[in-house]
């Protein structure tokens, strides 16, 4: 196989395999969530004043996901 | 990024083609004082910030109106948030930090007025508030702290052994923050707006073949859908963003005191 084409073939690779990693921060987002949820299923009263910190995790854990895809969009449209 | 490199795929138009800064007059090349797309709809959200305040704080009525209670929703909205994750000496800083979250939200949501442009999706939109954040906060603990804003990269209730371990953890995610900060706001925003290319490209094969009659009701019951999605993903990343900076500005104000 010339150079080039397994360059390209790898580029696709690449983006292909990023885009796992999105999918695995979503489940930590899904993580995040569902442990909130549980927390605040049984001491309601102080769910309301946990809801910043609720929003700074999923924020943490998302950046990671949004991280892959960009390396995907760096693969297919920059390299 | 979407310039020249097209890839021959199937779709009828490329899903990052909106995100093309164009000059608004003309073709020529864009300089730093073009007038572009991009500049218009950054003007038009600042517009649009300073009609509802300055138009909701009109009256000043006890009773408020429609604008005035959007004003104040927002302004109270933004106060609590910094009067709970910041603490009560941060509130000296609510007039940057409501800049901050009304310019963001208001490019978000205006982004999705079909045919508009979102400013931040732009990385370099993002970027420039993301350091902007980052190196005031920087210099405003080391303005109030002196060296003793570096105190908090050395934890002193972890062992001794660890510390300087932690220390470089510390340090490593610190200077990681402005990154994180910005991509995370123009990542969010580029994905969706591509998403939304992405199925509104599947639409037009009803024109073309057969198949069409599954696909494109399937695709415009997908763009109705993730439209709904984004227009939450837009509040609720420039709440991210805000809150973000809240965080980073405890952090600077107390440096000790995690």
């Amino acid at each position: 196989m010339e150079l080039e084409a397994a360059a390209a073939l790898g580029k696709f690779f690449g983006a292909g395999l990023a885009a796992i990693g999105s999918g695995i921060a979503a489940v930590g987002v899904g993580n995040i969530a569902a442990n909130f949820l549980a927390g605040a299923l049984r001491n309601p009263s102080a769910a309301g004043s946990q809801t910043a910190t609720l929003f700074i995790g999923l924020a943490f854990a998302e950046a990671l996901g949004i991280f892959a895809f960009l390396v995907a969009l760096l693969l297919m449209f920059a390299v | 990024m979407a310039g020249e490199a097209h890839s021959e795929g199937g779709l009828a138009f490329h899903p990052l083609d909106q995100f093309q800064i164009k000059p608004l007059f003309g073709t020529g090349p864009v300089e730093w004082y073009t007038v572009t797309n991009l500049t218009l709809w950054m003007a038009i959200a600042v517009m649009v910030v300073i009609a509802v305040f300055v138009y909701g704080s009109r009256s000043r009525a006890l009773v408020p109106s429609r604008m005035q209670s959007l004003g104040e929703v927002g302004y109270n909205f933004v106060y609590n948030m910094i009067d709970e994750v910041t603490g009560h000496d941060g509130v000296k800083y609510f007039p940057w930090i409501m800049t901050l979250f009304i310019f963001v939200l208001l490019s978000n949501v205006l982004g999705l007025i079909p045919g508009s442009f979102a400013p931040t999706s732009h990385i370099m939109v993002t970027a420039v508030l993301g350091f902007g954040v980052f190196f005031a906060i920087t210099l405003l603990g080391l303005v109030k702290h002196g060296l003793g804003f570096l105190g908090m990269f050395w934890m002193k209730d972890a062992p001794l052994a660890l510390r300087p371990v932690i220390a470089i953890i510390e340090i490593v995610s610190y200077f990681v923050r402005p990154v994180s900060h910005s991509i995370r706001l123009s990542g969010n925003i580029m994905a969706g707006h591509a998403v939304i290319k992405v199925f509104a490209a599947f639409a037009p094969l009803i024109f073309i073949s057969g198949f069409g009659l599954l696909v494109t009701p399937l695709s415009i019951l997908a763009i109705t859908a993730i439209y709904a999605l984004e227009v939450l993903v837009a509040v609720i990343q420039a709440y991210v963003f805000t809150i973000l900076t809240c965080v980073y500005l405890k952090d600077a104000l107390h440096p000790s005191g995690h």
